[in-house]
């Protein structure tokens, strides 16, 4: 209220639009006059982009190939029944057709269904600090692991947690059988993770002329693994430690219990897949690692072209077209309406 | 010095009374006794530094909200439920707690500066050891020490008075700092002392003072002094200056502290500000105990889900922990979900409440339309919390007094000895002022009538920082002193009155020579007529408890130099030529032809009526008789009386006529001159006040007051000195008050009596005496009554004036009983009553006055409007019953058509049978009748009006006839309650309360109407003329009936909508985001996790969405204030219920919240996407859609709202991408970097958005847009369309002010013309 005035009427309040609240203002009388062209607009708007959309997902190509119990793999699929056959190799080939070419871009996921990635438990099992290459942390990892932050030596693991822990293992080699015999179809397996993750938020700790082994001395290996983490992909040696690709894909939980994740992209160097993928028959060979049964999931492969509004996803153009109708009928419903009873409705007067 | 035999053990002592001693006394044991007292230092903060931290938080816990939030942090801390890393968990209640803190710290400084800087005032403490008073801050004053004080000094502690510079031994406080009110209270000094008159003798005061224990009874105290010798002197309020008073008009003071610092009146009277309930408040929590069962179902559903989805399960590798049996993960779970849920329980809803009446609280008070420019006084709010319970009133009980009048009284026409006075030109002269004050109100000239602004401290400490500036304001207000400032009671209406022809006539015959040749037959008032004329007024000018001052001379001065009498030779000369002709002529009927002398001259005047009428009274009687005079002049003789009369004096006095008239002339200018010597009077009522002037206007003038004798004027006489012996105050429950006095010329003790008349009219007995004395009394009796019924009728107030002449022995028994009731500790004040009982009995009746108490102004309009509101506006007064109905019929309370029900009889059964007989009326009227008290709210016959007297309502307020009187009452349109005490006010108010489950508002302006005030659900105080009792106790202070209709029709109405639409939309928010989480339940296993970031997720109703709501309750305006003033039937027609549309709520939220999670669902499922990738769009939307809601539902869009929704938009807009940005390690689990910034980089992210926020409106939009176009009630269309006329308006005139301002400086009042334009008016 401010300092006080001098003189006989101190104690007046100021004649302020604000204070005596008298603020203009405009005052949104939604009627059927004024919400009409709105819904007609709304309606359009959301038609257009329906169609739009809808032009848009027509265009791109999706595959998916559940091989859990595929061709071979059923045998892989039994044997991984049995916890004591887990360190043992099982590959397995699943076969698929592609009947119309994949143009363009062509994404290689793997996918899991039934897989809860989102568990309040699982999610939290993660060190982030010891990701981004804190040396106290690789050597106590933070309690957010436990119990998958020791081994049962005591030996701190590294990475710790339950989502590391729990890593897909399936690796695919993906083959096309043209006529001229099979063709290995190039995959890149790197350049797949954001590249926040592979630049800031996954780093390993610093080297000072060590190497990776050095630095991850004296920590294990998560439980279910089978190789260290410092080598995990033998072919680039800088794609070990924690900034593997593979790592870091997997280290972001998915929202939902069915998910995927991107395994490779095509290299579109040579033929005959300078374009994209060809029709034709194509197999695909899986060293089958990772058992599902236990959660009663599926694993699956998806090859799939993208757009510029994701992957071929026929919900949003539906959505929308289906959201324009009602809005059309509602618009149209009102109209009727007014036409009735507000028009001629002594209230309506302007 | 008291041995130690005599005192009990201290201990003991200390139970019952407490004994002070002066401080310097020997004694050890005294000494300690003082020691134990508490000292002046007052202490109002709460903290000191180092308890601070332990205090607050426990004081802070021990408000349920924040055990809430307590609990849940807590449960965050146990591993197996922990929702989100802890340190996130303890944000929201480390931000609650910090936010009280700070404010308290705030808060608690304020009052530690205050105590600290009241602590160090000086004031001087008489020093033993220097034999001087020297100079000590307050807080070192003691119990027992001797403080003096000079004039305008604040009073440092509870003190005795023992020594004043007035030689009367009187000092004079003003208790402004204390109960607001600005006039003087008189203090005595303790009776018997030596200390009075002598210069320093304190050294040898070695009294003991016994008194109670210290207790907050302002108006109580009580105790002795036990003098060295074994005298004990009784003690009372009178004797005692209350801490925080000021010292007025008294040079030096002297006083012995009895209580000090936290045990002193003033201090044990704070008591922190009202907290009430409002019944929103109480909708409110029935609408939280849905929010927890809704909270207890969702988190049990994902507790069993849990449970029924681990059991599915083997092994999985995702399983983090294997060992905990489903069941008991469910349990887990449950908590993990009330903690992830929390927000479903609005508990920061109560903090937005606070602030929304706040915001509230300042608009009403800001505004223009209840603010007086005579008082200069705006709205006070002194309740903080109950702002929307104005919009709910349905029962409006309102005092008359000075609430629906002005409380200005004044003197309207007199009846004295049976005989009328109608003061014609009086009532000539207030027409012509209320046409005055109509042009005045209308016109500018608007300046204020009190030089002195009254205004309240409504601080917690006594002495508030008002009295620190008021101390440096001193010199201004003892300049104002001087002035004659125009006092509220001594408006230039009241002060002038215009005395009546006839009147005046009369008293001159007395003293004019005239008298001499008029015989009684020719209709000059007979000499008993005129002694209770003089009688009459001499009762006017004394019986009341007005203090006097003059411009000139402060108050305790007036009169004391000036000879009270005048010289007996004066006396003499005058009496001779008195006795030339008028005791001639009134010789021949009294046959002892008496002698010359004073006393004999005042026999005549003042002839004892009652019990000691001599013989010539008797005998005069008897001559009137025989001649034949009729002793019963009426008022149609009146006038052909005076005129005969004074033809017959002009015939006669040939010779003298010419002196005769000159003398008129001469004594009516003396008259006049000492009138303009401006005495002021300070009357506790303003009756008293109207009477004193009324007595001046017959030159009979109170010029002075002092404890032991008033000064009065006496026409023709001059200056008298009336010895007062007691004063009987005025209560409520005698409704009368007295003085006694000895007669200045008699010598005998006279009582004074005056009072309602109910209450005098039955006491005043027939005299036991001579037949015809008695006659004339029965005679005058009627006569008077007559009067007085017509006073009522044509709705004055009425007074009666009686007197008792008392025998000197029956006064001394009488003053053995008051003086052992004055000194009694237990009982005194049942004892003073009956002994007050004792004197007022027997008394004769002299006569009447009528008082005018003018309505306020658009009191009818107020009234009608209120009506048309559906509220039922009942009177409840102490007037009688004829004042009571022209009051109402001048309101507009009563129409012409309305049918009075009078309810009024003597006994119980009486009573009833009378309740049922008025309802079978009513009923026969064919109105439909209230089945029972439940309907009472929605039918109401219209047309009667019940009115009902004090005595009755006492038998229809007991237990077995409430019922049926309450319908009847409800079944009349309004209700009237005369003659009704205090107590019975708040009965009724409490039984409409209780009984109809009904919202009341009680207002009134004066004491009687406390606890009226208090027991009504809303209590408005008028701050009118009454003091401020009233406004102490309200929860809102108006200064003019006429506010309640802005108050109520516009700020209720908005206030209670407001708050009713936030409280909704707060619960729609909350239930809206927090399904959201719920709904990722069914893809998570209902493991409770979440697909926010944590910190997102605590600020997103923390802070993103927090001030939108606060917006809603504080700035929207749902109806324009013009249309609600206008139509004031949609006080209450469009109400919001808050249970019921609680759920259409709930339902809209559900549907939102199932849009905005399901859309993204399927645009994301089965792609890669991440879980944090899957909430930005989630969020983004729920907050566009939350935000656009509010769009949609509010009635008003101003700048402030189009910033406040940009502000919380760009708030967490920006902090989701800054944590994106930068967020590595930050939030463990959920570290969000890089999620928020790839999505909002991607088109998806925008389309689904888009779609999320359409979808989820299109329905609440098409409700509203169905709603108005087929309910447009006319008002809100209107109002639409006038409130953008009105901001057009408004513009357009600002843009004209801008563009002419520097032309010619012509000052325009845009808006609003009823207020007189200032420099700065649009601002």
């Amino acid at each position: 209220m401010g300092k006080v005035k001098p003189g006989p009427l101190a104690r007046r309040p100021d004649n302020s639009a604000f204070q005596q609240q008298r603020l203009p203002a405009w005052s949104p009388m939604l009627t059927a006059n004024t919400v009409l062209p709105f819904f007609y607009f709304m309606a359009l708007i959301c038609m257009l982009l329906g169609v739009w959309l809808l032009l848009t997902v027509q265009s791109t190509e999706e595959l998916k190939l559940d091989y859990t119990e595929a061709g071979t793999c059923n045998l892989c699929f039994e044997k991984r029944k049995n916890v004591s056959n887990a360190a043992q190799p099982c590959i397995c080939t699943a076969v698929f057709n592609i009947k119309k070419a994949f143009k363009g871009d062509v994404f290689f996921y793997y996918g899991l269904i039934n897989f809860h990635q989102n568990l309040r438990r699982y999610m939290d099992s993660r060190d982030d600090a010891q990701m981004v290459g804190r040396k106290n942390n690789l050597k106590s990892p933070s309690s957010y692991c436990m119990p998958f932050d020791k081994d049962k030596n005591g030996v701190p693991i590294a990475p710790c947690g339950a989502v590391a822990n729990s890593i897909f293992n399936d690796s695919f080699t993906l083959s096309y059988m043209s006529s001229s015999g099979s063709v290995r179809v190039p995959l890149l397996r790197k350049g797949i993770s954001w590249y926040t993750d592979k630049n800031i938020k996954y780093r390993n700790p610093s080297t000072e002329n060590m190497t990776l082994p050095q630095v991850f001395e004296g920590t294990a290996p998560p439980l279910y693994w089978q190789k260290p983490v410092y080598d995990l992909d033998p072919l680039d040696k800088n794609n070990n430690g924690f900034i593997n690709d593979d790592l870091i894909v997997w280290m972001r939980e998915a929202a939902f219990p069915s998910f995927k994740k991107l395994y490779g992209v095509l290299h579109r160097a040579n033929k005959p897949f300078i374009n994209g993928l060809p029709a034709g028959n194509y197999s695909v060979e899986i060293s089958y690692n990772f058992p599902v049964q236990y959660f009663r999931g599926r694993k699956e492969v998806v090859l799939t072209t993208l757009t510029w509004f994701g992957g071929q996803n026929h919900f949003l153009p539906i959505a929308y077209l289906v959201t324009s109708c009602l809005i059309l009928l509602i618009a149209i419903l009102l109209t009727v309406f007014w036409f009735k009873f507000g028009k001629n409705g002594q209230n309506m007067e302007e | 010095m008291y041995s130690l035999e005599r005192l009990p053990s201290s201990k003991e002592r200390r139970q019952k009374q407490r004994t002070v001693v002066p401080s310097f006394n020997a004694d050890e044991e005294l000494s300690l006794l003082l020691k134990s007292y508490k000292g002046n230092k007052i202490r109002t903060s709460k903290y000191s530094l180092l308890s601070f931290l332990p205090k607050n938080l426990f004081e802070q816990l021990h408000r349920a909200a924040n055990v809430y939030f307590i609990f849940l942090t807590a449960l965050n801390f146990v591993p197996v439920v922990k929702a989100f890393q802890p340190e996130i968990a303890v944000i929201p209640i480390i931000l609650v707690l910090a936010g009280t803190a700070v404010k308290d710290i705030w808060e608690d400084y304020h009052r530690y500066t205050s105590d600290r800087s009241i602590n160090r005032l000086p004031c001087h403490v008489y020093s033993s050891k220097q034999q001087a008073y020297i100079e000590q801050h307050w807080q070192d004053v003691r119990v027992g020490d001797f403080v003096c004080l000079s004039s305008n000094e604040i009073i440092p502690a509870d003190m005795l008075l023992l020594y004043s510079s007035d030689q009367r031994g009187v000092c004079y406080i003003e208790t402004a700092n204390l109960d607001g009110e600005t006039t003087l209270k008189q203090r005595q000094v303790v009776s018997d002392l030596p200390l009075q008159g002598a210069e320093s003798p304190l050294e040898s005061f070695h009294s003991r003072i016994e008194c109670e224990n210290p207790n907050n009874d302002l108006s109580r105290f009580r105790g002795y002094v036990e003098h060295p010798s074994g005298l004990r002197v009784g003690l009372h309020n009178n004797n005692l200056l209350l801490r925080s008073c000021t010292v007025r008009n008294t040079e030096t003071v002297v006083g012995i502290v009895v209580y000090a610092g936290h045990e002193t009146k003033a201090m044990m009277n704070n008591s922190g500000p009202r907290y009430k309930r409002s019944q929103l408040e109480s909708h409110l929590n029935t609408v939280v105990l849905w929010c927890v069962l809704l909270l207890f179902i969702m988190c049990l559903t994902a507790a069993i889900g849990h449970g029924l989805w681990l059991q599915n399960l083997r092994d999985p590798v995702f399983k983090v922990d294997t060992e905990t049996s489903p069941a008991l993960a469910g349990f887990y779970v449950f908590w993990t979900m009330i903690i992830v849920l929390q927000v479903l329980i609005p508990i920061s809803l109560y903090v937005s409440i606070e602030v929304v009446k706040l915001g509230q609280v300042y608009f009403i008070h800001n505004d223009l339309a209840l603010y007086h420019q005579q008082l200069d006084s705006r709205v006070q709010c002194r309740a903080l919390n109950i702002t929307e319970d104005l919009g709910q009133i349905q029962y409006l009980f309102s005092d008359k007094t000075g609430t629906l009048t002005e409380n200005k009284m004044v003197f309207r026409r007199c009846s004295i000895y049976g005989v009328e006075y109608p003061h014609e030109e009086n009532a000539r002269r207030l027409e012509v002022y209320e046409a005055d004050r109509s042009e005045e109100g209308s016109g500018r000239s608007g300046t204020p009538q009190s030089g002195r602004s009254r205004s309240l401290s409504c601080r917690h400490s006594s002495v508030s920082p008002h009295t620190l500036t008021a101390e440096e304001d001193e010199e201004e207000k003892l300049t104002n002193h001087s002035q004659p400032s125009a006092r509220a009671f001594c408006s230039r209406v009241a002060k002038e009155v215009l005395p009546d022809p006839e009147l005046v006539r009369k008293l001159n015959w007395f003293l004019s020579p005239a008298l001499a040749l008029s015989d009684g037959s020719s209709g000059a008032p007979s000499s008993l007529e005129l002694t209770y004329i003089t009688d009459f007024f001499l009762a006017l000018a004394i019986c009341n408890s007005v203090v006097v001052s003059s411009a000139s001379r402060p108050p305790h001065v007036v009169c004391e130099e000036q000879t009270p009498l005048k010289s007996l030779e004066e006396i003499k000369t005058m009496f001779q030529r008195l006795s030339f002709s008028p005791f001639s002529a009134l010789s021949i009927l009294s046959p002892p032809p008496i002698k010359a002398s004073p006393h004999s001259l005042a026999h005549r005047m003042f002839a004892p009526s009652n019990s000691t009428t001599d013989e010539s009274e008797s005998s005069l009687e008897g001559t009137l008789g025989t001649s034949g005079l009729s002793p019963k002049p009426d008022l149609s003789s009146r006038a052909m009386e005076g005129n005969s009369a004074q033809t017959a004096g002009r015939e006669v006095q040939d010779d003298d006529g010419a002196r005769q008239d000159a003398e008129d002339l001469t004594r009516e200018e003396d008259c006049k001159s000492e009138a303009n010597e401006e005495l002021l009077y300070e009357a506790e009522s303003p009756d008293e006040a109207a009477l004193v002037h009324a007595a001046q206007a017959y030159c009979c003038t109170l010029r002075g007051r002092s404890a032991e004798s008033l000064t009065v004027d006496l026409p023709g006489i001059g200056s008298l000195s009336v010895p007062l012996l007691h004063i009987l105050p005025f209560d409520s429950d005698r409704k009368k008050m007295s003085v006694v006095v000895r007669h200045p010329l008699t010598g005998q003790v006279v009582v004074y009596t005056k009072g309602a008349d109910s209450a005098i009219m039955d006491l005043t007995g027939a005299p036991t005496g001579a037949a015809g004395a008695q006659e004339i009394c029965t005679h005058i009796r009627e006569q008077t009554q007559n009067h007085l019924d017509s006073y009522a009728r044509e709705g004055l107030r009425t007074l009666c004036i009686a007197k008792k002449v008392l025998e000197e022995e029956e006064y001394q028994v009488w003053l053995k009983g008051q003086l052992r009731a004055e000194s009694s500790i237990e009982s005194r004040e049942e004892l003073l009553t009956e002994s007050a009982l004792r004197l007022e009995s027997s008394l004769t009746l002299l006569g009447s006055t009528g008082i005018v108490d003018r309505l306020q102004e658009e009191v009818p309009e107020t009234i009608e409007a209120l009506q048309k509101a559906g509220i039922k506006v009942w009177v409840l007064t102490g007037d009688k019953k004829e004042t009571a109905v022209n009051i109402a019929y001048a309101c507009k309370l009563l129409g012409p058509n309305d049918q009075l029900l009078t309810a009024s009889c003597g006994s119980k059964d009486a009573c009833a049978a009378l309740l049922l007989e008025l309802q079978r009326e009513v009923d026969r009227s064919g109105v439909p009748a209230a089945g029972s008290p439940e309907r009472c709210g929605s039918g109401g016959g219209a047309g009667f009006i019940l009115v009902i007297n004090g005595r009755t309502l006492d038998w229809a307020l007991q237990d077995d006839l409430k019922e049926d009187f309450l319908l009847l009452s409800c079944s009349c349109k309004a209700l009237l309650c005369c003659r009704s005490s205090p107590l019975q006010k708040s009965q009724v108010v409490r039984l409409v309360r209780d009984q109809l489950a009904v919202m009341t508002l009680a207002v009134g302006d004066g004491a009687n109407d406390v606890s009226m005030i208090q027991v009504a659900d809303v209590g408005i105080g008028i701050s009118g003329q009454e003091g401020m009792q009233a406004v102490m106790s309200s929860d809102f202070a108006i200064s003019r009936f006429k506010h309640l209709r802005k108050l109520l029709l516009v700020h209720g109405h908005w206030c209670y909508a407001r708050l009713a639409n936030m409280i909704l939309y707060f619960i729609y928010k909350n239930v809206m985001f927090v399904n959201l989480l719920f709904w990722y339940q069914f893809f998570c296993g209902f493991s409770g996790s979440v697909m926010t970031n944590a910190w997102v997720l605590i600020l997103f109703n923390l802070l993103f969405t927090s001030v939108p709501p606060l917006l809603c309750g504080i700035l929207d305006r749902h109806t324009a204030a013009h249309t609600l003033m206008q139509r004031p039937q949609l006080y209450s027609a469009s109400k919001v219920s808050v249970p019921r549309m609680f759920w259409v709520t709930v339902l809209d939220a559900f549907y939102q919240s199932l849009v905005c999670f399901f859309v993204p669902y399927c645009a994301c499922a089965g792609s890669s996407v991440s879980v944090l990738s899957f909430g930005s769009p989630i969020n983004a939307s729920a907050l566009l859609i939350i935000l656009l809601h509010q769009v949609i539902e509010s009635p008003t869009l101003t700048w402030i709202h189009a910033l406040v929704w940009l502000l919380s938009a760009a708030s967490y807009f920006g902090f989701v991408l800054l944590l994106g940005l930068f967020c590595v390690t930050c939030s463990p689990p959920t570290n969000p970097l890089g999620a928020e910034t790839l999505q909002m980089s991607e088109p998806p992210f925008y389309i689904i958005c888009a779609l999320t926020t359409v979808t989820a409106l299109i329905p609440r939009l098409l409700f509203r847009a169905l709603f108005n176009t087929l309910h447009p009630s006319p008002a809100v269309l209107k109002s639409a369309q006038t409130d953008r006329e009105d901001s057009g308006n408004y513009w357009r005139k600002r843009q004209r002010w801008n563009q002419s301002r520097p032309k010619n400086r012509l000052p325009v009042c845009a808006d609003n013309p009823g207020l007189e334009p200032c420099s700065d008016t649009v601002s």
